[in-house]
């Protein structure tokens, strides 16, 4: 087990250092001078020189990196071209919101998937099973801002049922404990606001859980199919145990592994699809911030999103594998990962 | 697997018929849509603004009175070109990648997968996001930043299935005879490599066209007045309270050409290996 972790933890490294490089170079290779975007078009060249040589434009790029790197352990990640305020404390702030939106849609593509996934496989050639796989194949094969876009349409404007866009209505009143709205308006008693904070996250949470909806479903079926045709599963229900209680303690938990597995994997899908679902809704997280940001040449702001969203891209997997060796005994006996 | 079953067994799988169809119907509009599009794509009318579904514009007009029906349909051409041209771009490089770190093992193995490794670590549309802002947004660069963007997976698939290759007996006794290596690989194991590179390809060629959307969508891609349909979609959000048909029929025709090749993907899978259906 440590030495699993321990390697797993090497390759983190690796791979942090690697993306880090990437994202230097890379922002690097943009045309235009920092310096100069920094200050506007009109600012004198003795300025720009002056901003160069403090932001260490001047230097060597190994120099400037280690600068960067060094910065980054610090928590500094500089700061917005556009509003002046370190990237750090921008990005905490709609991190939490892409928190929120995130957890919403994991859990309601989990719960929506195992179920469906679950029910297609026990029921195999039924018409929920043909149903289900159907929706799942539309599922990702829609593009989710489309998707979105026609909700919308359908919820918002012609029904009425639920906002189009942002956290919360206007002139709420809204106290910060953690950041989180839901949590923070149930800690300090304000239903009005949990209630409108609920319907705010409705459309955006299902529009960004469809993707792995579908996925989460078609894994499920297919590793739960896998299992039902084990010789324990025999055993099991010989013993006279009765179905749902096969079905849920010793098939479900047996084909857990690649629906997690699957989870994991889809995360960047996730994230990825944070951007687009944020920039429908006017979601105020960290997928619109970053596509903000590009559109705006905020490069610093660019840079420590993308790196931000890489380094939990590896954290994932890498909870992903850790729990991946816990759930399966065989591997702690062999010791290999 | 020989040529023949591939074939019939295509044919009888009702899914991978259904895809064939949808793909082959949207190329076809593609070859032929000079001829059968009703308006220039590009032709203002401003007289007929946001002017919803009728027998005169059977998809409605958009915000400057331009048939959207016309721009679908040019549309289809530059969606099916960004597919083929995206992925081909990770389809070479990705599969030599995948050859060579198959095929010789650790010490070209770990330098290409591990900077494999790396680019996987950043989601997918971020990557291609950032790459086109290094490029500039166009639709060339959006077919570019998505090929990039998936070489990893290419190569991954090619480099497990020649893992296997490498250990079976035929390529032992190549080997055996004296073959060098290179003729090995183009001549043993690339053949081989074939199958689920199509079946990746396919599925690929889904992903491509929504991410090409997605970049389009964003403002990254073709630059107005290209009738791409990311793009449509995109200027359809503006008037999505009084004019949602500017917004649907685009992103239904995206839809529509991924599901086909998602659809026949699928089943071009199960045909391979019908262990996995």
């Amino acid at each position: 087990m440590i030495h699993f972790i321990a390697r797993r933890f090497f390759h983190l490294i690796f791979i942090l250092i690697g993306v880090s490089l990437l994202v230097f170079f890379m922002l690097r290779l943009i045309p235009g001078d920092p310096a100069q975007l920094l200050l506007g078009e009109f600012a004198s060249p003795q300025d720009v020189a002056a901003i160069r040589e403090r932001l260490g434009l001047d230097r060597s790029y190994p120099y400037q990196y280690l600068i960067y790197i060094q910065n980054l352990f610090r928590g500094d990640m500089g700061i917005s071209i556009r509003s002046g305020i370190p990237v750090s404390e921008e990005m905490f702030v709609r991190f939490l919101a892409t928190v929120e939106l995130s957890v919403a849609a994991m859990l309601i593509s989990s719960l929506i998937g195992i179920w469906a996934g679950v029910i297609s496989s026990i029921r195999k050639y039924s018409a929920f099973d043909y149903g289900a796989m159907v929706m799942a194949l539309v599922g990702i094969s829609m593009p989710i801002f489309w998707l979105g876009l026609m909700l919308i349409y359908l919820f918002s404007v012609k029904l009425g049922l639920l906002p189009m866009m942002g956290r919360f209505s206007i002139g709420m009143d809204y106290e910060t404990i953690t950041g989180l709205v839901l949590l923070d308006s149930l800690l300090k008693g304000n239903f009005p606001l949990f209630l409108n904070s609920l319907k705010h996250l409705i459309l955006p949470a299902f529009t960004l859980a469809t993707i792995p909806m579908a996925i989460i479903a078609r894994m499920t079926r297919s590793s739960m199919l896998d299992v039902m045709s084990k010789d324990y599963i025999r055993t099991a229900r010989a013993k006279g145990l009765s179905y749902s209680r096969v079905i849920l303690q010793h098939a479900l938990k047996n084909a857990f592994l690649p629906i997690l597995t699957v989870i994991g994997l889809n995360f960047g899908l996730l994230l990825g699809g944070a951007v687009m679902t944020e920039t429908i809704f006017s979601w105020p997280g960290l997928g619109r911030y970053v596509v903000d940001s590009l559109l705006a040449r905020d490069y610093p702001a660019v840079q420590g999103c993308i790196l931000f969203f890489a380094v939990i891209m590896v954290l994932v997997n890498l909870v992903v594998d850790i729990l991946y060796f816990y759930l399966d005994p065989r591997l702690r006996i062999d010791g290999k990962g | 697997m020989e040529r023949v079953e591939v074939f019939s067994g295509l044919k009888k799988n009702r899914r991978a018929l259904f895809g064939l169809i949808l793909i082959g119907l949207l190329v076809f509009v593609a070859l032929i849509g000079p001829w059968i599009s009703p308006y220039n794509p590009l032709t203002p009318d401003p007289i007929h603004r946001l002017k919803g579904p009728s027998w005169s514009h059977p998809f409605g007009t958009d915000s400057l009175g331009r048939d959207i029906l016309s721009r679908v349909i040019y549309g289809s051409r530059i969606s099916i070109l960004i597919g083929l041209i995206a992925v081909s771009i990770s389809l070479i490089p990705g599969t030599i990648l995948g050859l060579l770190a198959g095929f010789y093992g650790r010490r070209v193995d770990e330098p290409i997968m591990r900077g494999m490794d790396i680019m996987l670590a950043f989601p997918a549309i971020l990557l291609a996001i950032f790459i086109t802002a290094i490029l500039g947004p166009s639709l060339l660069n959006t077919m570019i930043a998505v090929g990039i963007v998936y070489i990893p997976h290419y190569a991954r698939i090619v480099r497990s299935t020649v893992l296997s290759l490498k250990e079976q007996l035929f390529v032992q006794a190549v080997k055996a005879l004296g073959g060098k290596n290179l003729r090995i690989i183009a001549l043993h194991i690339f053949p081989n490599t074939i199958p689920p590179i199509i079946v990746y390809a396919t599925l690929g060629m889904g992903t491509a066209v929504l991410q090409a959307a997605a970049l389009g969508f964003l403002g990254l891609g073709a630059q107005p007045p290209t009738p791409e349909w990311g793009a449509m979609l995109s200027e359809g959000r503006q008037y999505i309270q009084n004019a949602p048909h500017v917004a649907a029929f685009p992103g239904l025709a995206i839809f529509t050409l991924v599901l086909g090749f998602n659809l026949f993907g699928d089943g071009f899978r199960d045909v391979l290996d019908p262990s996995l259906k």
